[in-house]
């Protein structure tokens, strides 16, 4: 479905030295099955929202190509061709309520896409589809006539899933679509995205910090850092057996809560963390060779002069570090 | 040892709006020890914030306190401004979320900190400088003197939540208020901020709070959990004993709803509904409207905190004799 190759997205800048470029995306690739949930992973300034902008065509690519169905979207100019991409991709973000514009009811709101990504449909033909998709997504008729500041943050993001959904796309980007949710609301959301995935075949390219929420919704995981991919693999291995001492660290470094009844009262929740040392360096100025050696307890003088290239040391397994080995 | 710090009791605060009074904390009875890490969880509107605003004296202008919050033997409610800021950043000291407006943008490090030295311990310049650095390198901030001469901006966030930590315990409070204190920082970063915290008080006995929503993090650090929901604490314990067998339903929900990285599973244990609004709170048990465990005697009558299993130190507030056991 999705096939993106060698994406880099950069961004001019004034740096320390004067003029400077600082590569949010760089180098990414990667490919999206239909109905697969790809999970994007990553610290802030890592890179994932930038990607998913640039893969909804919202930004400027500065290399590389985005193929959806067959189609390289990066070349598509002007709304007319980009039509039948936007009625294929959609996007949930992450500010429920900032999302939705205050003015508009949450009827207008739902309809908008229908109006200009499917003009030929009448009126009565766009009520119809805004009911069907209400009730898919949870939400009673009586909220059409209201404004979005008459509701909380969980149905906040059920119009937003409302929205996006009304076009029938393909693929859904969510770029921290759960993460301002509270824990309770968040599982409903989460539920409410996997049963339309499963009606509907979705394909979700789905962005979080969050780890445990990552494991919970994606197939397949990718760890980007500093705009580069370090490891991409299927959930569940990629969670029990982390080859990429980023991947790691990340990992050990999530609160474990899991107190078994079988664990002593008594004993103290063992940590075993992987230190990262020091802050992530400046996108502007990433190290040289590998950019996460700067915080790697593997690092060593090959790391500093050749970049890792990605290596499928495991079929479905890829990922970019020279000492994975002595990780596992 | 075991010297009582805060004794809060019937805590009530409630807010003039214009669509009438709000009850953000309704009757709330907690007691804090010398050397206790106390974790007080809920979502969203559930009061957990305000509470210890309230302690502190920080209420917006519109909010009105009743009942009695006793530090160290004295009262502090009704107390004048004048009094309380001699208390507060000397035996109580608060940080916040979000720390780019917690710190004076035009200020450097060091003026913050000399700052709360030379006020609350009328110190000299150089006297305060060589303190601040001391306490600087105390959280472990890496080069502590030229962090001194820098800017909140030129820092990383981490490193600005060290600083606010180093700030809070320059004067040796006996309590540190902590309101979401890593919940801006990534998981990484949240670890060693969460490490420091747990170091900081076993070297230095203050007591602390932790006021968050992520249940990891109490795990990570706290002894002791109050659980809030609606302006009041539905549960209460031992960290360990509530994680492993929690008694109100709501509190179960929770654990239940909180994806883990440990244990994914296929779908999502969900609390139904949004939490009730403040303003028309239902009649009897705030939380009956979500609970699958519902009895009319929850509709008629408000369960009130007592003690579970007949031990003093766990109590909920539930009209359920007794939960059936967490199942994973």
């Amino acid at each position: 479905m999705l096939s993106v190759r060698n994406l880099s997205v950069e961004f001019p800048v004034w740096g320390d030295n004067g003029k400077a470029t600082l590569k949010a995306v760089n180098d990414v690739s990667f490919d999206l099955g239909e109905g697969e949930v790809l999970g994007i992973v990553g610290e802030s300034g890592c890179g994932k929202s930038t990607l998913a902008r640039a893969v909804l065509r919202l930004l400027p690519v500065s290399s590389g190509t985005v193929i959806w169905d067959g189609t390289d979207v990066t070349a598509l100019r002007g709304s007319r061709n980009l039509r039948d991409f936007r009625r294929d991709v959609q996007v949930i973000l992450q500010d429920p309520l900032g999302s939705l514009d205050p003015r508009m009811t949450i009827g207008q709101i739902i309809a908008e896409p229908l109006e200009i990504l499917r003009p030929g449909l009448s009126r009565a033909e766009r009520d119809v589809k805004v009911l069907d998709i209400l009730a898919r997504v949870g939400l009673r008729q009586q909220v059409l006539n209201r404004y979005p500041h008459e509701f909380s943050g969980g149905q906040c993001q059920r119009v937003g899933i409302a929205r996006a959904m009304i076009v029938k796309p393909k693929m859904i980007v969510c770029d921290e679509s759960v993460s301002a949710l509270d824990v309770s609301v968040q599982a409903q959301i989460i539920n409410l995205l996997n049963k339309l995935r499963k009606e509907f075949n979705l394909s979700l390219l789905f962005i979080s910090h969050d780890l445990s929420v990552i494991r919970h919704i994606s197939q397949r995981v990718m760890v980007l850092y500093l705009g580069k991919v370090m490891e991409i693999a299927p959930s569940a291995a990629l969670f029990e057996r982390p080859m990429h001492p980023y991947t790691k660290a990340l990992i050990s470094a999530v609160p474990v809560f899991d107190i078994g009844a079988e664990t002593d009262v008594s004993d103290k929740v063992s940590r075993k963390r992987e230190r990262l040392s020091s802050d992530m360096p400046s996108p502007i100025n990433p190290p040289s060779g590998c950019v996460f050696r700067t915080r790697c307890p593997y690092t060593s003088e090959r790391c500093a002069q050749q970049i890792p290239t990605l290596q499928s040391p495991v079929a479905g397994r890829t990922l970019a570090c020279h000492h994975w080995q002595e990780i596992a | 040892m075991n010297q009582a710090v805060l004794q809060i009791e019937n805590l009530r605060v409630t807010f003039n709006t214009p669509d009438g009074e709000v009850a953000a904390v309704n009757g709330i009875d907690l007691n804090i020890n010398t050397g206790d890490c106390v974790g007080i969880v809920g979502e969203s509107g559930s009061g957990k914030s305000q509470m210890f605003l309230a302690v502190m004296g920080l209420l917006a202008s519109n909010g009105a306190v009743s009942g009695s919050v006793c530090l160290m033997g004295q009262e502090l409610i009704d107390l004048p401004v004048n009094r309380l800021q001699a208390i507060r950043g000397n035996q109580v000291a608060m940080i916040f979320q979000d720390t780019m407006t917690s710190l004076a943008p035009h200020l450097r490090i060091e003026r913050q900190l000399s700052e709360v030295l030379e006020v609350h311990r009328g110190m000299s310049r150089t006297q305060a400088r060589a303190k601040s650095l001391e306490m600087l390198q105390a959280v472990r901030i890496p080069e502590a003197e030229k962090r001194l001469r820098q800017y909140p901006h030129e820092l990383s966030g981490g490193m600005r939540q060290r600083v606010m930590i180093a700030m809070a315990l320059l004067c040796d409070p006996q309590l540190l208020i902590a309101d979401e204190p890593t919940t801006a920082l990534d998981v990484t970063v949240q670890a060693d901020v969460l490490d420091l915290f747990d170091e900081l008080r076993r070297e230095l006995g203050v007591a602390v709070v932790m006021i968050t929503h992520d249940l990891g993090v109490v795990a990570d650090i706290c002894d002791s959990v109050a659980v809030m929901y609606a302006g009041r604490v539905v549960e209460q314990g031992a960290m360990r004993e509530i994680f492993q067998s929690p008694q109100h339903p709501y509190t179960q929900g929770l654990l239940r709803s909180t994806p883990r990285v440990g244990s994914p599973v296929a779908t999502m244990v969900e609390i139904p509904g949004q939490p009730p609004n403040l303003l028309a709170m239902p009649e009897g048990c705030a939380f009956r409207e979500r609970c699958a465990y519902a009895m009319d005697l929850c509709a008629s009558q408000r369960p009130s905190l007592a003690s579970a299993d007949g031990r003093p130190q766990r109590s909920k507030a539930c009209h359920l004799n007794q939960l059936e056991a967490m199942s994973r």
